[in-house]
């Protein structure tokens, strides 16, 4: 059974880097053979990332309007209708047209799972503001919980208040 | 047209990279103000780059933008190098630029497959054209895939690559390592020749642009990571005079800067490049462009797709010509000591001439950074454009003269992630 996380977004807009920011966490908390990696939307690259997959747990920021910050969605191919369209990303062709393409290449994993966050701030910079923060922690046991139902496997690694590993430095992402 | 004032708003322009916005007011009936407003990260990093270790702009500064990353790295490194007067060994060079090879392959045929073909097939995106040509995409995957595994061997990782440094790359690959890139590139160089056999067969409107032309030039190879400037206008000079000839200038509708050469508007990009440096593509790439009836200078914008195509060739056959000779570089980069002084950068971007510009002080921080991406210098270029063909389809309904600006804009392939977040478009008739 295989299962790969894939956090969507760029650390320097702001709250668009919550996906990066719950894959790290996970990356942290689960064994070597789940396959964690952030994306920055390129479908091509999406396509590759969760290639064979079983499960695919997928996670990005969204702005919806009416907007409800920090509300977090839980969307799954029963409900690729409901997605947000690729003009609320910042990720140029965007999460959803990668999925529909997948699902015409035959190129999707087995199940997918997207948990798409409502955010407020996609400002220039780093740094996600006090709703998005608040929004990581229960994101990251919701993709667990998903893993370990797939999986059967349980979290490892440090414990969740264990300070995050320095991403910024990038000796340490290579 | 009966009314004297007519209004519409568009409030996104889908297959760009990012997002923005284009106001058109229409007055008496001819296209009175067409303003591509622009909102500039690399402004914000010029200010945040100050202050910073010599040190650290190839990997800040790469982080503008997802999908041209390299081309911010080599850029930056170009200048920090001239700023210490740093002499970088052959073979490093050669893998700066098979690194490029793979950011032009994967951005290019990004743009040609997923955001451009499908303006001229009639179809509204890539998902309309998986169904109706599978095979077209397929191929598109692979060939982008081909470009991200250079990038992903040579670059450290497939976004924002982490192995480069000024002075050459953390590590050097061994020939066995890209041993399996050759295989691939192989199989891509296949794909390459018929996607300019793909697009060559579409449909183009007879265009022709005046504008003046702005490329890299070397003398001995079609310019990608370096290069002497030359123009269309007989201009000849070497980094450090780009600020002399290039002049930004405010407007009151963007953020960003426009930029004229030599007072005038000008073009940079694959129609410049190749306008300019066509007599030095080679093998298939030549035999590829010929096939395509492309002549030695390419100024129709729409066929700028073709021209992207033909890069894309040129740049699998030197990908598979330097991994062919490669030797491992030892050391993998040039040590190199701060120094007072100012450096400028050059490369070409998937889209375009791309400048830096940085000064250093006597302990290795920077003082002043400026960075001008090209679709920042294209912009007048892109507005001359929209105003024209604006007056010359007055008549057309308010979402067919929408549907015409979006391909003019798509024709540039704007890098809305460097220069822009892009765009919502408001027309205004009067």
């Amino acid at each position: 059974m295989t299962a790969v996380v894939l956090g969507l977004g760029n650390d320097y807009r702001r709250d668009d880097g919550l996906g990066p920011a719950v894959a790290r966490e996970v990356a942290a908390r689960v064994a070597a053979d789940i396959q964690v990696s952030t994306s920055d939307g390129d479908p091509t690259r999406m396509l590759d990332a969760w290639a064979g997959a079983d499960l695919a747990v997928l996670v990005d920021a969204v702005v919806s309007e009416p907007p409800r910050p920090g509300t977090v969605h839980r969307f799954d191919p029963t409900a690729v209708a409901e997605l947000p369209t690729p003009n609320t990303s910042t990720h140029g062709v965007g999460l959803a047209t990668a999925l529909e393409l997948g699902r015409m290449l035959d190129r999707l994993p087995r199940r997918w799972v997207l948990y798409a966050v409502e955010v407020v701030d996609l400002g220039y910079g780093r740094g996600l503001s006090p709703v998005a923060a608040g929004a990581v922690e229960p994101v990251v046991r919701a993709v667990l919980s998903e893993l370990a139902s797939t999986t059967g496997q349980q979290s490892v690694g440090r414990s969740p208040n264990a300070p995050a590993p320095d991403w910024s430095n990038p000796a340490a992402c290579s | 047209m009966t009314s004297a004032r007519r209004e519409l708003i568009v409030r996104a322009l889908a297959r760009v990279e990012g997002e923005g916005r284009l106001d058109v007011t229409i007055r008496d009936g001819r296209a009175d103000r067409v303003a591509l407003a622009i909102y500039e990260p690399p402004r914000f990093f010029e200010s945040f780059l100050r202050g910073r270790h010599y040190l650290e702009p190839p990997d800040i500064t790469s982080r503008i933008c997802g999908i041209c990353p390299v081309a911010y790295q080599v850029s930056a490194c170009n200048a920090l190098e001239q700023a210490c007067a740093l002499k970088i060994d052959d073979a490093v060079l050669d893998l700066r630029r098979l690194l490029y090879c793979g950011e032009w392959i994967a951005s290019h045929v990004l743009h040609i497959y997923f955001l451009h073909a499908p303006d001229f097939l009639g179809l509204p995106d890539s998902i309309a054209l998986a169904r109706t040509d599978r095979a077209a995409i397929e191929r598109g995957l692979a060939l982008k895939k081909a470009g991200n595994a250079i990038l992903d061997t040579i670059g450290g990782r497939p976004i924002h690559p982490v192995n480069v440094r000024v002075g050459g790359f953390h590590r050097a690959p061994t020939r066995t390592e890209l041993a399996p890139l050759a295989e691939q590139l192989g199989a891509a160089l296949e794909y390459a020749v018929a996607t300019v056999d793909w697009v060559s067969s579409f449909t183009y409107p007879d265009i022709e642009l005046d504008h003046d032309l702005l490329a890299l030039r070397h003398e001995s190879r079609y310019a990608i990571e370096d290069g002497e400037i030359v123009s269309s206008t007989g201009l000849r000079c070497p980094a450090e005079e780009f600020p002399r000839h290039v002049v930004e200038h405010q407007v009151p509708h963007s953020t960003a800067l426009h930029a004229e050469l030599d007072g005038r508007r000008y073009l940079t990009g694959p129609l410049a490049r190749y306008s300019l440096n066509s007599s030095q593509l080679t093998g298939q790439a030549a035999s590829s462009a010929t096939a395509a009836g492309l002549d030695v200078q390419c100024r129709n914008p729409y066929r700028s797709i073709v021209v992207r195509a033909v890069e894309v060739v040129y740049a699998v056959e030197e990908a598979l010509r330097i991994i062919d000779r490669y030797q491992r570089p030892a050391p993998s980069f040039a040590a190199v000591a701060p120094k007072y002084a100012v450096g400028h950068g050059i490369s070409e971007a998937p889209r375009g001439l791309l400048y830096h510009r940085y000064e250093l002080d006597t302990d290795g921080l920077l003082t002043a950074a400026i960075i001008i991406p090209p679709t920042s210098q294209n912009q007048a270029a892109i507005e001359h454009d929209l105003r024209t063909a604006v007056n010359a389809h007055l008549t057309l309904a308010d979402d067919d003269l929408t549907a015409v600006c979006e391909r003019i804009i798509r024709n540039y392939d704007p890098c809305i992630s460097c220069a822009t977040h892009f765009l919502t478009l408001t027309i205004d008739r009067r």
